[in-house]
């Protein structure tokens, strides 16, 4: 099971109560759960909302939108139901927190979830979990019995006179399900095809209603700025970054692990102080700070700080805070290769730059890899990537093509030291996939 | 088509939580797979008829999802991821030993329906990386040796 560690610049938030047993409700109530509910029963919605906005709580799903703003948008009238959807599919390469939120901490999701729920006037949420995450599902599943029980949930909640219906529901393996639009079409029983956007959730998402779809660790900070105030959560970070973020540091590292770090943390410190640096004295080649679609970064852009705005300006993302370090062991042309193929399987198929852009660019990397390449699939690659920026009906398309060319881009040499039938310097016997190369 | 009680009395409960009864289809599929092992004609039908679809419709679903599957598989599937974290830290070495313990290959099954075999995208193990899945247990910080002691436990349980 997926063990915990620490270090001492974490500041424990979201991961406060791991590992203290607040699975059990009671124990949950012990650590200060459901007061934040019973605050914000008291609060009118507009200030929930205008709390959350102050704390700049972003998005923890990926984009980094905030949250405050996003519930704003949902219609105060609305003839069809509201619903709160909670986003707990994590299945971006290098993202493994919201496991641990729902193993350590489920009703904190709970109440974020009815927080959401109070502030832009919905009587229902939706829990969604991955598939693969059976053992969560069942911890979600009780966790929500046992709220139902103290009458958390249910009709009239803590004796408010609201009412508040929260369901869990399951995925069965898909990444692409993770995109807010495919993730309702999900819930109404269809493949995960998204949708196309306007109109946005907020306004039109399930079954027709306004629909606040939120990421579990977005959700599960929620009750903290409730109890602890906007101005407390929003200095714990750099201006308009509030808060502290799960980071999922993965690769070559002495301690991996996921840390909760003050937004804005030093990404070389969290390699080399936080995650113990590179293992068996070798050095570090790039890091993917945010999750497999987020940009690389090389050993010497990694002065930087570890937030929305200052990833972007350094040219990638924060993403899903999943940090993956490579070593220079690794082979460059491998690890596009392992992306490309990943989107591509993701790929839902609906537009074309991204069903055959993912495809072609896997089939180019694998020829390429297994000592096939020519020197214009260099260029190729790069240009068939930057095509596919911008002209999908979702974000995948452009998940896909961003870090091929940062990888083609940052490390073209090792692309050309691949080239005229040399096999890859890199390669561990018998773990190539050969395509049949083709003739100059 | 009789599935068990405790099937019936998920399926039950979960239908009335949304307003279409649809909705209620990818995690009841997945419910129907993990105990007929694979999802038959038989169970297609019976879903179609219960949540008011088309078997194509519910094909259609089926296919999208890499966790649901119309064929048999093993008894214990193993899933070993190869994604990034899990790739830098030997992910396909550990997906190659399998293949020559179990003498298969990706998405093949022992002859005695004991082990079937899958690479798999990302699990959420990244920072126990490699990680595998077999059925839905986790199994993490995997080394060959680690690897051949999971495959054995799996081997015991069966024979119980
Ligand atoms: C291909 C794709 C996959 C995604 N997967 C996830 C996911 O697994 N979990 C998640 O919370 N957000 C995921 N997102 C982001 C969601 O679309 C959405 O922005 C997010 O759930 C909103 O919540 P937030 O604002 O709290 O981050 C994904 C986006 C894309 C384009
Ligand atoms: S970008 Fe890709 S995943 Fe997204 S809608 Fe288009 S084809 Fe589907
Ligand atoms: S990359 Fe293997 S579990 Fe995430």
């Amino acid at each position: 099971m997926a063990y915990l560690v620490s270090h001492p610049d974490e500041v424990k938030i979201v991961s406060r109560r791991f590992g203290q047993g607040a699975a059990n409700l009671d124990r949950y109530l012990e650590l200060d759960g459901y007061k934040a509910v019973q605050k914000a029963l008291a609060m009118e919605p507009d200030a929930i909302v205008n709390e959350v906005k102050n704390s700049g709580l972003r998005g923890r799903g990926g984009a980094g939108f905030s949250a405050g703003m996003k519930w704003s948008f949902v219609p105060k009238q609305s003839a069809k139901p509201k619903y709160v959807l909670c986003n707990g599919d994590e299945s971006e390469p290098g993202t493994c927190k919201d496991r641990l939120i729902f193993e350590h901490d489920p009703h904190s999701v709970i109440e974020g979830v009815t927080i959401a729920a109070l502030a832009v006037g919905a009587q229902t949420g939706f829990i969604y979990i991955r598939g693969e995450y059976r053992y969560l599902s069942l911890i979600m599943q009780k966790a929500l019995r046992d709220a139902y029980t103290r009458g958390f949930l249910g009709k009239n909640i803590f004796g408010s006179g609201r009412n508040l219906d929260i369901y869990w529901h399951g995925g069965a393996g898909a990444y692409e399900v993770g995109e807010e639009s495919a993730l309702m079409e999900s819930l109404e029983g269809k493949r995960g095809i998204p949708r196309i956007r306007p109109p946005f959730p907020a306004v039109v998402g399930l079954w027709g209603g306004p629909t606040v779809i939120n990421n579990a660790e977005t959700l599960a900070s929620v009750p903290h700025i409730i109890l602890g105030g906007a101005e407390w959560y929003a200095h714990l970070g750099p201006p308009k970054n509030g808060g502290t973020q799960l980071f999922c540091l993965s690769g070559n590292l002495q301690k991996p692990g996921v840390y909760e770090l003050p937004m804005g943390y030093n990404l070389k410190k969290m390699i080399y102080d936080v995650g113990g640096g590179i293992p068996d004295g070798r050095n570090l080649k790039a890091v993917v700070p945010g999750g497999s679609s987020t940009p690389c970064l090389t050993a010497d852009e990694i002065d930087v700080s570890m937030d929305f705005d200052s990833l972007a300006k350094a040219g990638s993302m924060l993403g899903s805070g999943g940090v993956v370090v490579i070593d220079d062991a690794q082979c460059i042309v491998k690890f596009a290769l392992r992306t490309m193929k990943f989107y591509k399987h993701e790929s839902c198929g609906w537009c074309i730059p991204c069903r055959e852009g993912t495809d072609w660019l896997e089939k180019t990397l694998t020829r390429f890899h297994g000592g096939g390449g020519l020197k214009k699939d260099i260029d190729n690659m790069q240009y068939l990537s930057e095509n596919m920026l911008g002209r999908t009906f979702c974000p995948l398309g452009d998940a896909a093509a961003m870090p091929t060319i940062a990888f083609v881009k940052k490390f073209r040499k090792e692309f050309e030291d691949h080239l005229e039938g040399r096999p890859c310097p890199y390669e561990k016997e018998g773990a190539v996939e050969q395509l049949p190369v083709f003739a100059h | 088509m009789r599935f068990s009680d405790q099937f019936e009395a998920r399926f039950a409960e979960m239908v009335p939580h949304y307003p279409t009864k649809r909705s209620a289809l990818v995690p009841t599929l997945l419910y129907a797979q993990d105990e007929i092992g694979f999802l038959s004609d038989e169970v297609i039908a019976e879903l179609a008829q219960r949540l008011e679809l088309t078997e194509l419709e519910v094909r259609n679903v089926i296919s999208y999802y890499s966790m649901l599957t119309t064929r048999p598989r093993g008894k214990y599937n193993v899933q070993v991821c190869t994604n990034i974290s899990c790739l830098v830290r030997g992910g396909e070495e550990i997906l190659l030993h399998c293949q020559k313990k179990l003498g298969i290959r990706n998405k093949g099954t022992t002859p005695d329906g004991m082990f079937s075999l899958e690479e798999v995208e990302c699990i959420g193990a990244c920072s126990w990386a490699p990680a595998a899945q077999v059925n839905y247990d986790y199994h993490e910080n995997l080394t060959a040796e680690k690897m051949d002691k999971v495959l054995q436990e799996y081997r015991q349980k069966s024979a119980q």
